[in-house]
């Protein structure tokens, strides 16, 4: 057993209870905070897989940016306290279609795969941000503009939704 | 030298806790949680196998993903925040006006 199994294994171990943690936890900032420490042991197997920038991208932009938000929004509802809604009676039937999922995901990955394929730990030979930026600016460069317009009708869209009504009435009110 | 069953099985793994996520809670603010959680398990079998087929590919397809995610969280929240202002509630049990 290497020592990159042993990280493997105990990274595992923290990303699965913390996951747990997420589906039991009575308070919403704890589920968050679980899902943090998630987002960032999630972060670490992409170290392991050699993904440099998409680490850092998950702990800026998950761990950091949206998790962040989901606070903010746990905060100004005032949510934080959701005890007594996790029954425990109807708890068997989605716990056995989770299993069944489960199930036929590893069945298809052992028959497809095989477990003779390796991840060798072997540095690429340009860095990992030039490469994505080198790929980003020329293969894929049309999607990476459509990205850019994604998130400015999301931000649009978050703030016409948001925003009170109030401005339309007065105006209404102004017209009688 | 990890196989690469091992990251696919833990992801399979990730996403079926987030499945049961979205089946168990009825609060819908962890049931947004628990779809972040599957977009993650996603996004982590796109780095093994871009990692075992040497190709960037998958990597950037995880750069998508995480645009999409933060617009989708973005708006996701503003529209949990609407239904809070009129309803007073983020159960989902709560949002049934449209049952007849």
């Amino acid at each position: 057993m290497t020592l990159e199994l042993v990280l493997f294994f105990i990274l595992a171990v923290i990303a699965v209870t913390t996951a747990v943690g997420l589906l039991t936890s009575r308070s919403t900032i704890y589920a968050a905070l679980h899902l943090v420490t998630n987002f960032v042991t999630v972060a670490i197997f992409y170290l392991l897989l050699d993904a440099p920038f998409i680490a850092l991208a998950q702990v800026t932009v998950y761990a950091g940016a949206i998790m962040v938000l989901f606070l903010f929004v746990i905060m100004l509802l005032g949510i934080e306290n959701i005890a007594g809604e996790l029954e425990w009676k109807g708890l068997i039937w989605p716990v056995v279609m989770a299993v069944i999922l489960l199930a036929e995901g590893i069945f298809l990955v052992v028959q497809r795969i095989g477990k003779n394929i390796y991840v060798e730990s072997a540095g690429t030979e340009l860095s990992n941000a030039s490469t994505m930026a080198k790929y980003l600016f020329t293969d894929y460069l049309l999607p990476f503009e459509i990205t850019s317009i994604l998130l400015l009708v999301a931000m649009v869209g978050a703030i016409v939704l948001s925003k009170h009504e109030k401005p339309a009435k007065r105006g209404l009110e102004k017209t009688r | 030298m990890i196989p690469v069953t091992y990251y696919i099985i833990f992801s399979a793994v990730l996403f079926s806790l987030g499945t049961l996520g979205v089946l168990i809670r009825r609060n819908s603010l962890v049931i947004f949680m628990s779809i972040e959680l599957m977009l993650n398990a996603a996004n982590l079998s796109f780095v093994a196998f871009s990692r075992i087929h040497e190709s960037f590919s998958g990597q950037i397809f995880v750069f998508f993903i995480m645009a999409v995610a933060a617009a989708e969280v973005a708006v996701g929240l503003a529209l949990i925040v609407t239904i809070y202002r009129s309803r007073h509630t983020i159960d989902i049990d709560g949002m049934s006006s449209l049952k007849g």
